[in-house]
C-alpha cells in the first residue's frame, strides 16, 4: 500500500468526526444566511471547525470584518503551537511541501500525525486530503439538511455546545489545568462583561487577551524559580 | 448559487491569517525556536477564546442583553460540558447539547 493511502486509511477517525461536526457547522451557516457556494468556500479555504463556527456567530451579531479576522487570528493562533510540535517529524522534507502539508494542518489531523516519529510528505498529504474532502461534503450536507425545515434555533445551538465541548478538551490537555481553568473562568466573565459594556464586535478579543496574560501572570507568580 | 464579494474577501482575509499560524512553524521556525512566554501565552489564547465565546454564546444571547432567568441555554451547556468531560468526543457532546436545548426550550 503506498505512504498516501496509508495516510487516508489513518483518517478514517477523523472523517467519521467531520462528518457529524461538519453537518452542523452546515446547518449552523445556512440558518446565519450564507449561499451554499459560499459555504464551500468557507469549508475549503478556510478550512478550521472552530474559526467557521466563530465567523458564523459572528456575521450573525453584525460584527464587521475589522473585528472578525482577528478574532478568527486568535483563535487559531494554537496551531502555532501544533505545528511547532510537527515540525521535527518533518525535517528535512522541502519546505514548499511542509508549507502546503501545513496550510491543511487541524486540531484532529494533528493528533493522529502526531502519534508518529517521522512523516513522509505523501502520507500526511493522505490524511489532509482525506479529512478536507469530508470536512467540506459534510458541510455542504448540512447546510442542505437545514434546508429541508426544522428548527433552526434550536440546531444553532451546536454552536455553543461545540464552543463548550472543544474548551473542555483544550483543557483537560493543558500543562497546567488549575491556571487553565483561572483563565476560563476570568475570559468569560470578562466576555460577558465586556460585551454588555461595547456591545460590541471585539469584546471577544479583549476578553482573550486579558485571560491569556493573566495565565502568563499566575503562571510566574505560582512557579519556582527554578521550574 | 453566488458568493457575495464581501464575503469573499472576508474569507480569503481569514483563510490567510489561519494559513499563516499554521505554516510557518514548519517552514521558517524548524531551525528557529519561540521565545518559552510567548509559547506559554499562545497555549492560554484558545481557552480564553473559547471561554468567552461559549460565555457570550450562552448568557448574551443576541448580543445586546444578560439572560439568566428562564434560559434552556444554561442547562444545556452545561450537559455539554459534562458530556465533552466524561467521554471526550465532540460529537457526542454536540449531540447531547442540541438535544438538551431542543427538551428544554
Amino acid at each position: 500500500m503506498s505512504a498516501f493511502w496509508g495516510g487516508v486509511r489513518a483518517s478514517l477517525p477523523v472523517v467519521l468526526g467531520y462528518l457529524g461536526i461538519g453537518l452542523a457547522a452546515g446547518v449552523v451557516e445556512r440558518a446565519a444566511g450564507l449561499s451554499y457556494a459560499e459555504i464551500l468556500l468557507l469549508s475549503t479555504v478556510l478550512y478550521a471547525g472552530s474559526a467557521q463556527f466563530v465567523l458564523t456567530s459572528l456575521l450573525a451579531l453584525g460584527a464587521p470584518a475589522s473585528a472578525i479576522v482577528p478574532t478568527v487570528f486568535l483563535v487559531n493562533l494554537r496551531h502555532l503551537l501544533l505545528s511547532a510540535a510537527l515540525a521535527p517529524a518533518l525535517r528535512g522534507v522541502p519546505a514548499w511541501k511542509n508549507a502546503l502539508l501545513g496550510v491543511q494542518l487541524t486540531d484532529e489531523t494533528f493528533v493522529v500525525a502526531s502519534a508518529h516519529k517521522t512523516l513522509r510528505p505523501a502520507w500526511m498529504a493522505g490524511l489532509n486530503l482525506s479529512a478536507w474532502t469530508a470536512w467540506a461534503a459534510a458541510n455542504v450536507s448540512g447546510a442542505a439538511l437545514s434546508g429541508l425545515g426544522g428548527d433552526t434555533r434550536v440546531l444553532g445551538f451546536a454552536l455553543p455546545a461545540m464552543f463548550a465541548a472543544l474548551l473542555v478538551l483544550q483543557l483537560r490537555t493543558h500543562r497546567r489545568v488549575r491556571t487553565a481553568l483561572a483563565v476560563a473562568a476570568v475570559s468569560a466573565a470578562a466576555g460577558v462583561g465586556a460585551q454588555l459594556a461595547l456591545a460590541g464586535p471585539w469584546a471577544v478579543v479583549a476578553a482573550t487577551v486579558l485571560g491569556a496574560s493573566l495565565g502568563l501572570l499566575l503562571q510566574a507568580c505560582t512557579s519556582g524559580p527554578n521550574s | 448559487m453566488h458568493v457575495r464579494p464581501e464575503f469573499l474577501a472576508l474569507v480569503l482575509a481569514c483563510a490567510l491569517v489561519t494559513a499563516l499560524p499554521r505554516v510557518l512553524q514548519l517552514v521558517v521556525l524548524s531551525r528557529f525556536a519561540l521565545p518559552q512566554r510567548l509559547l506559554d501565552w499562545l497555549s492560554y489564547v484558545p481557552i480564553a477564546v473559547l471561554a468567552a465565546l461559549t460565555a457570550i454564546e450562552v448568557l448574551v444571547p443576541g448580543g445586546q442583553a444578560l439572560l439568566l432567568r428562564d434560559n434552556a441555554a444554561i442547562p444545556a451547556v452545561a450537559a455539554a460540558f459534562a458530556v465533552a468531560s466524561a467521554t471526550r468526543s465532540l460529537l457526542l457532546a454536540v449531540v447531547c447539547g442540541v438535544g438538551a436545548f431542543w427538551l428544554l426550550s
